[in-house]
């Protein structure tokens, strides 16, 4: 038997609310499938199911909160036989970022009380387990906690509570260097501007497309960017799934990834990432597209930032941050000239890497933007 | 087309990008971007309806004549 459950959509997510079944007992999934419908803080996602199967119980209704780790459904997994019904107290409830925190910090799960709705273990229990003397491991306070946000708090405050368990979670336990470069962007613009005259309006490209490709060009030669911290080491991704922040019109952001950049065509990318920004708002999301991210880039240059220095979304180990292009004097070839230039940032994590690996990456990064015909 | 038909298509494509600004508010002399904090992303889609609306591609090269309300408005009344 296996268990579906409330996925977890960011490292900032606590709880999901239920809104709709895609399924009901009896039918039959297939890994990828969109099961069913998750409201979070930030937008609406299809949640694909990474099991195949047929589906036995519903266990959750749509309109319920439940915390991240909650099982929703129970599925009959292919090739196994109708199991008798798991008894609730056997069943550990725990989110994956919780477990995955858990594996990293050394806490055994069957020790920690849970504080969640049903029981389930949280990302802050196991940290509270973490830092209690080993007697104590399975003692929670109810001062531990004093205002922290049920599952039925749907309040922004309870939000930004989990955006900032999350960025001092990433601020604590991430040693973060920062790397910075300047890139003459003459080229890369003026590239991308013949090419543009060639198209059709529809079929234009956005300077954030030749980007998003340069970074995928370098990472496949610096691939120790690309992957996730996890157990205390670094966890290679072959695919490269560039996760990048969209802002909402009625505020807040997501940050969706476009998954398996490496093998897309620039034309490919900006199809991509339009689709990515389109379902985005709409909130239709897939939650893999929310959660398998494997690095982040953060444009900030439309509202005029010159230099970004990001925190690192963990698990992730790398962020890449660009600035505004902008004029400014640049010295090639012996002449003064003015210049498009603009400011990259990297945000590495130095248990993964160090600045030597990072300024490689740059290195390549600025590389690929000097042949632009090439990206 | 006179310049207030255009004006009416040009709201018609914002309201649907930017569905919460009040129109009306919007300075003439403003940046379009900056006014209703829309992102290239988004601008493009503007460019993109326009033609589609009113059959004008505006090249990249024009850009710079259309970042204010009241500068697409003169654009697109010289060229509809």
């Amino acid at each position: 038997m296996t268990e579906f459950r409330m996925p977890s959509l960011g490292a900032d997510m606590e709880a999901g609310k239920l809104t709709r079944w895609k399924i009901k007992p009896g039918d039959r999934v297939k890994r990828g499938d969109i099961v069913a419908e998750v409201e979070t803080e930030k937008a609406n996602i299809d949640v694909e199911i990474f099991a195949s199967g047929v589906v036995k119980e519903l266990l959750v209704q749509p309109g319920q909160k439940v915390p991240v780790g909650t099982a929703l459904a129970t599925i009959v997994a292919d090739g196994e036989l109708p199991a008798a019904p798991v008894a609730p107290a056997e069943r550990i409830r725990v989110s994956p970022l919780a477990r995955k925190v858990a594996a990293e910090l050394g806490v055994d799960l069957a020790a920690v009380q849970g504080t969640g709705v049903g029981g389930a273990i949280t990302q802050a229990d196991v940290e509270r387990a973490a830092s209690a003397k080993p007697a104590e491991k399975a003692v929670v306070t109810p001062e531990a906690r004093p205002e922290g946000p049920s599952c039925e708090d749907d309040s922004q405050g309870g939000m930004r509570r989990a955006i900032a368990a999350a960025m001092a979670r990433s601020n604590r336990e991430i040693p973060h260097y920062y790397l910075e470069t300047q890139i003459d962007m003459q080229h890369a613009l003026g590239w991308l501007q013949a090419e543009n005259v060639k198209r059709s309006v529809r079929n234009r490209l956005l300077p954030a497309v030749l980007l998003i490709r340069a970074v995928t060009q370098a990472l496949i030669e610096v691939p120790d960017l690309n992957g996730y911290w996890v157990h205390d080491h670094l966890e290679l991704k072959k695919s490269v799934n560039i996760g990048f922040a969209i802002s909402l019109r009625r505020g807040g952001l997501v940050t969706p990834a476009i998954l398996g950049a490496e093998q897309m065509t620039l034309d490919q990318l900006m199809s991509a990432m339009s689709d990515l920004i389109v379902r985005g708002r709409e909130g239709h999301l897939r939650s893999s597209e929310i959660s398998e991210g494997t690095i982040t880039v953060t444009n900030l240059g439309d509202l005029g930032v010159e230099t970004v220095y990001g925190v690192i979304y963990p698990p992730q180990v790398a962020l890449v941050g660009f600035g505004r292009i902008q004029e400014r004097p640049w010295a090639a070839n012996g002449m003064l000239g003015v210049r498009p230039v603009l400011t990259a940032t990297l945000a590495g994590d130095h248990r993964a890497t160090d600045g030597h690996r990072g300024a490689q990456f740059l290195a390549a990064l600025d590389r690929h933007l000097q042949t632009p015909e090439k990206l | 087309m006179n310049e207030d038909e255009i004006r009416q298509h040009v709201f018609q494509i914002l309201h649907r990008i930017a569905p919460e600004a009040d129109l009306g508010e919007i300075d003439a002399a403003q940046n379009l971007r900056e006014a209703l904090d829309i992102d290239s992303f988004d601008f493009l889609n503007l460019i993109i309806a326009l033609q589609e609306k009113l059959g004008v591609s505006i090249p990249e090269s024009d850009y710079r004549l259309v970042q204010t309300l009241g500068g697409m408005i003169a654009y697109l009344s010289k060229t509809v």
